[in-house]
């Protein structure tokens, strides 16, 4: 008799959350949202939508779409149960490695593509900030500089990216200037650069 | 509990027929060098003759124009480097024209040949993926070497017009080619009557050995080995004779010729027995391809709202086994070309299924599906993204 346990691509977790998804977004349910955020385009081949409750500074609740392959379902399901009981501060600092690593680990091409989870968090958090008229303070603190000469950082380019400000890379070293002194990061953010398009679909 | 399996991906390759399991398993015992003129030599070389013949009569040609080799993307990489050797040497036709749909293994020699500075051209398809013969013959002229055209698509079944597209390269003094690889068993393959100077097939996409091949070659049209070495297959493929699974694909040869008819009526009959229920079944669905010409027991299927790779394993949890165009099951960012190219949107494109059927199949397998099918889709839309 065949296994077919023995010839699944992911890891068991990974299948786990694919076949049974934790906290989807159901009509009936009438989830009251106090932030909504939005990645990727249905071109790309992966969307995700992630709405959260939040309380006293934490995330009491979350609901999320997916469309997307097994990998991008299962990490969003993954995220959704490590994000909820979160402060927005801890939340905001997910990332795709931590949701990776909760998975047993994604196939290596799966890893860029649909871990979008904790960008599309990212993105509630900051609706619901800027619903509540609050300074985000988040942004900046996770912010990692990319070009080191000139201070460059992936928050900054991902801003530029996301709000259709550089939709070249020509245009992104205009306004930023990442890359014109050492020239060591033009690689990074060249990648970065794509990745943020593939995200925001711009 | 066994879990009940149902193969529908046919197009990717088929189990051996009972048939051809028993020959080659016979044939495992001629184990005599089919190039030795000894007894059992010649004992293999009587069994190889006579798969060549059931491969020729298989194809309609003369079973001296019978090469048999690995498979199919071989005999596509001889045909294109019979050609680089005659631009090389300096002919002065020195293009290529192929199409936008082709198999990897010529779409990815166009690149290579691009890399390397030759001049290949890749005729567009219309929103069926069909060649549209006006546009081909935009295509053709004095400089054209090679025209090469699949007669029917492994992912969405069109069929080309290979007999008029051989006319026409033949006008401009053009040699034609096809791979049949897909065409076998399902519809009517002539090199005779389609006229065409070279042929490619596969062994494993009818029920025959996998690694084992032809490539068909018109008594007339240039010649030169991709494999040199010893005399073999009269200097056209060198490598000792692989009897056993020579013999296999031969078996295979003759099944196929034999059952066509009722194989091709029964084929398309439950491709559209799944086609009508998927309509009925499940809203806002979209069927890729020519559905005038279509290979009998291909269906491929976009499902928007429902990635497909997450649709193929939701179905393989099932025992249902399919292939998807999507992107992600391709291990890039971008869906299958084929697609693309034949004018379905990328989003559409992310969304398709093919479900290609094959002799092992019935009317419960689709039965089946149209029970396991709609609420994986209607699970997926809802948690999609709207």
């Amino acid at each position: 008799m065949t296994n077919f346990m023995s010839q699944w691509v992911y890891t068991p977790v990974v299948k786990d959350h694919f076949m049974n998804p934790r906290n989807t977004w159901q009509e009936e349910e009438n989830f009251q949202a106090d932030g909504i955020g939005e990645v990727g385009s249905l071109a790309c081949g992966d969307q995700m939508q992630v709405m959260i409750k939040v309380d006293n500074d934490t995330i009491t609740d979350l609901r999320w779409l997916t469309y997307g392959c097994a990998s991008a379902i299962a990490s969003t399901s993954m995220m959704s149960e490590m994000a909820i009981g979160m402060s927005l501060q801890d939340a905001y600092n997910l990332s795709p490695d931590m949701i990776t690593e909760a998975l047993g680990g994604l196939p290596e091409h799966k890893f860029h593509c649909s871990v979008l989870g904790d960008k599309a968090l990212r993105a509630a958090i900051d609706d619901y900030l800027e619903k509540a008229g609050r300074d985000n303070s988040f942004k900046n603190s996770v912010a990692k500089t990319i070009c080191e000469c000139k201070g460059v950082t992936d928050v900054q380019i991902e801003d530029l990216v996301k709000r259709g400000e550089a939709k070249t890379l020509d245009q992104l070293q205009e306004i930023t200037e990442f890359g014109t002194v050492c020239g060591k990061c033009k690689q990074e953010v060249s990648d970065l650069f794509d990745e943020f398009k593939h995200i925001y679909s711009v | 509990m066994e879990q009940k399996t149902i193969y529908l991906d046919n197009n990717a390759t088929t189990p051996m027929h009972e048939d051809v399991i028993e020959a080659v398993h016979e044939a495992n015992i001629l184990f005599g060098n089919a190039s030795s003129m000894h007894s059992y030599g010649r004992e293999a070389a009587m069994a190889i003759e006579e798969s060549r013949k059931a491969l020729a009569s298989l194809i309609d040609c003369d079973p001296s124009s019978i090469v048999f080799t690995s498979g199919a993307s071989e005999s596509n990489n001889t045909v294109f480097n019979i050609f680089r050797e005659r631009i090389d040497l300096g002919s002065k036709r020195n293009r290529i024209v192929t199409t936008s749909i082709e198999h990897p293994s010529i779409n990815e020699l166009v690149k290579y040949f691009k890399n390397l500075g030759y001049h290949v051209d890749e005729c567009p398809v219309d929103g069926s993926g069909r060649v549209d013969l006006e546009v081909m013959k935009t295509y053709l002229g004095e400089d054209v070497a090679l025209v090469s055209v699949m007669a029917g698509n492994n992912e969405i079944g069109t069929i080309q017009p290979v007999k008029e597209i051989a006319k026409l390269a033949h006008e401009v003094g053009a040699y034609m080619h096809t791979d049949a690889t897909q065409a076998i068993g399902k519809i009517p393959v002539s090199m005779q009557s389609w006229d065409v100077d070279y042929l490619s097939l596969s062994g494993h996409k009818f029920y025959g050995p996998k690694g084992i091949g032809v490539l068909a070659v018109k008594a007339k049209a240039p010649y030169t080995p991709l494999v040199h070495g010893g005399h073999q297959e009269g200097g056209k493929r060198a490598g000792t004779y692989n009897t056993a699974s020579i013999v296999g694909i031969g078996v295979a040869a003759s099944l196929a010729e034999r059952n066509l008819e009722e194989e091709s009526r029964k084929l398309w009959a439950l491709r559209e027995m799944l086609r009508k229920g998927i309509d009925e079944r499940i809203p806002n669905v979209v069927v890729n391809g020519n559905q005038e010409h279509c290979l009998p027991g291909t269906l491929d299927v976009s499902f928007p709202h429902a990635e497909g790779e997450s649709i193929l394993l939701y179905l393989d949890m099932e025992g249902i086994m399919v292939s998807t165009g999507s992107a992600c099951a391709s291990g890039s960012l971008e869906p299958s070309y084929v697609l693309l190219a034949s004018g379905v949107a990328i989003e559409l494109a992310h969304g398709s299924i093919r479900f290609s059927f094959g002799r092992y199949n019935t009317e419960d397998d689709v039965a089946y599906v149209l029970e396991k099918l709609p609420p994986i889709i209607k699970r997926l839309r809802e948690m999609s993204t709207r």
